[in-house]
């Protein structure tokens, strides 16, 4: 029977020939994810179930991303009740609160190889699908019976693949183009299927651009993301880990696709506005629109070549007085690149702040709240009302190239001018 | 799961998402009453008072869209909620909901015919919705099976509890 990816990764984890969107089976988990924000949770239901030990402590990924360093007595207990579990269940891949934001920690260190299952207690957790991994985030009752048990049950998706050709204009990314799709079929549109990104376009995508791609496949109600791996994909995994892994590619003429054509030949940077994913304009109609405070960062588009993007924008000239701009680097490994590069520096010199790899403000709980009123531009995911600290705060979303060029005028700007 | 529920409605739109439930800063809270004393937070702050203990929440597309938090449908429920009816769900919410023993009832349309204050009662065994104070009556789709056990047993750590020490 022909298959898509989704449908042969969930036959080999519930150990069956074929599996069939629709289909509710019980798969096997290969890597499970918790942080310091949804593993209290966890750790609570899972001794609820009067289980002493995990299934399997070396299947399992703590770290510490959300709350980063504790900036409450609740978070730092949260922390020490992780760190005891961690110990107490002897879980070796733990991530303690020096490494940084979840999504970009499970590639860096290796975790994910494609054709695996991989749950998160975190919505972004698609994130991974761009290895070609089958990744999905679930509650923390969920995860609490992966750890007793090691198995989850999945109603087997089917699949929305986008085809996405043409060569993309200067100073468009791949933020652009997902914000692109979501504005088109809607914060909804892809409701529990796996979203497959493909195509020329994808094809051409660096490993980073395909994560920010799978990233936002939750934002259209996507199962999880994927991405065919490939040479670059192989590349990536290369130095990074000796797990072995296979690889499953979507059967053109499989029963559950559907497949759309996207063309970004003349796509101009896209824009998210208050308070929905889906509120997506070009940014020629929302130019000039007042913003208090930029982010560039989180797991959406915090990564080396965001740095790089931003840098290259700023460098030599100040940010406005009008706006405070917030830098995090994802990871560590990305904050260590982009010191040896000069990149913090040129951030440091036009008055952004740095700040340790960390969600930052993405998710309004940590640093960096904005307050009523008050109008941020994020490199992140989501801009829901509230999203960045008050309810009467608005967030506008872009790529890190609109965000630099922003930073610098105090308001919304097209970076090709 | 009691097999009627019957109670006041609450009304919301469409696109409810997980941070209007329950915003980021409280996500530190694991306790059931304390994060229900914020639930809605985000777009009716007195919401947590209003609500009385079987009262019914209505919403329209993609209900609970956003994080995995669990806080979200556990800040529902710990409000009293008896039960959420919408057009449609987000997928992790409507997981994370059933795992909790939180039922929720899709039906197609439901927002143009419920207003914030009637009275519905829900009858799950039957798969009727009915709205006592226009009269009318809503066909509700079945869960599957294995759904309506968790339910039963009020949730899934229950549920798990029951079947790994029958396992033993
Ligand atoms: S950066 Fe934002 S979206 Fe990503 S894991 Fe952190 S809070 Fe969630």
């Amino acid at each position: 029977m022909p298959m898509t990816i989704a449908e042969k990764i969930m036959a080999r984890a519930s150990q069956k020939k074929e599996s069939k969107a629709g289909e509710i089976v019980m798969a096997d988990i290969d890597v499970a994810m918790t942080h310091d924000l949804t593993g209290p949770l966890s750790v609570e239901s899972f001794k609820k179930i009067g289980i002493e030990n995990v299934w399997d402590p070396e299947k399992i990924v703590v770290l510490f991303d959300h709350q980063v360093p504790a900036d409450s007595l609740d978070a730092a207990e949260n922390h020490i009740m992780l760190r005891e579990f961690v110990e107490q269940q002897k879980i070796t891949n733990f991530y303690d609160v020096k490494e940084g934001v979840c999504h970009q920690i499970l590639p860096e260190k290796g975790h994910i190889v494609p054709g695996e299952v991989v749950v998160g207690t975190d919505s972004h957790t698609c994130t991974h699908g761009a290895l070609g991994a089958f990744s999905t985030g679930i509650g923390s009752t969920d995860m609490a019976m992966v750890f007793a048990t090691g198995q989850l049950w999945f109603k087997v998706p089917e699949t929305l693949k986008f085809e996405i050709e043409g060569a993309l204009k200067n100073y468009v990314y791949a933020k652009d183009v997902v914000l692109h799709i979501i504005g088109k079929i809607g914060a909804d549109g892809a409701t529990y299927k796996a979203c497959e990104f493909a195509g020329e376009t994808t094809k051409e995508m660096s490993v980073s651009e395909r994560m920010v791609l799978c990233n936002m496949a939750i934002e259209m109600g996507g199962k999880t993301g994927l991405v065919e791996p490939d040479e670059k994909t192989v590349n990536y995994l290369k130095n990074r880990t000796n797990k072995k892994y296979e690889i499953f590619k979507t059967d053109p003429d499989s029963e559950s696709l559907e497949t759309m054509y996207i063309d970004v030949s003349a796509l101009e940077p896209q824009i998210a506005c208050p308070h929905h994913v889906d509120n997506v304009k070009p940014i020629s109609d929302v130019e000039g629109t007042h913003i208090d405070q930029v982010f560039l960062g989180s797991c959406t588009n915090g990564r080396l070549e965001d740095m790089r993007t931003a840098a290259e924008i700023i460098k030599g000239y100040q940010i406005s007085n009008k706006v405070r701009m917030l830098v995090i680097p994802a990871s560590r490994e990305v904050y260590l690149q982009a010191m040896d590069e000069g990149l913090l520096r040129i951030f440091a010199e036009s008055g952004a702040l740095v700040c340790n790899p960390c969600c930052g403000p993405c998710l309004g709980g940590h640093i960096g709240l904005v307050g009523p009123g008050e109008v941020s531009l994020s490199t992140s995911n989501r801009n829901f009302q509230g999203r960045q600290g008050s309810p009467d705060a608005e967030v506008y979303l872009s790529s890190a190239a609109v965000a630099a060029a922003s930073a610098l005028k105090g308001s919304i700007t097209d970076p090709r001018k | 799961m009691k097999d009627t529920v019957k109670g006041r409605v609450w009304k919301f739109g469409d696109d409810i998402d997980t941070d209007i439930i329950i915003p980021g800063r409280y996500l530190v809270l694991t306790d059931e009453k304390e994060l229900a004393a914020c639930a809605m937070e985000g777009c009716d702050p007195e919401f947590a008072e209003k609500v009385k203990p079987g009262d019914i929440m209505v919403g329209g597309r993609n209900f609970g869209c956003g994080s995995s938090r669990e806080h979200a449908p556990i800040a529902i429920k710990g409000a009293g909620i008896s039960a959420v009816v919408a057009e449609s769900f987000a997928r992790i919410f409507y997981r994370n909901s059933i795992n909790i023993g939180l039922p929720l009832i899709e039906v197609k349309g439901i927002s143009k015919h419920v207003q914030e204050g009637d009275e519905l009662e829900i009858n799950m065994e039957k798969g009727i919705l009915k709205n006592l104070t226009t009269g009318e009556d809503f066909q509700i789709e079945g869960l599957p099976p294995f759904m309506v056990e968790i339910l039963n047993k009020g949730g899934l750590i229950p549920y798990l509890k029951e079947k790994l020490i029958a396992e033993k």
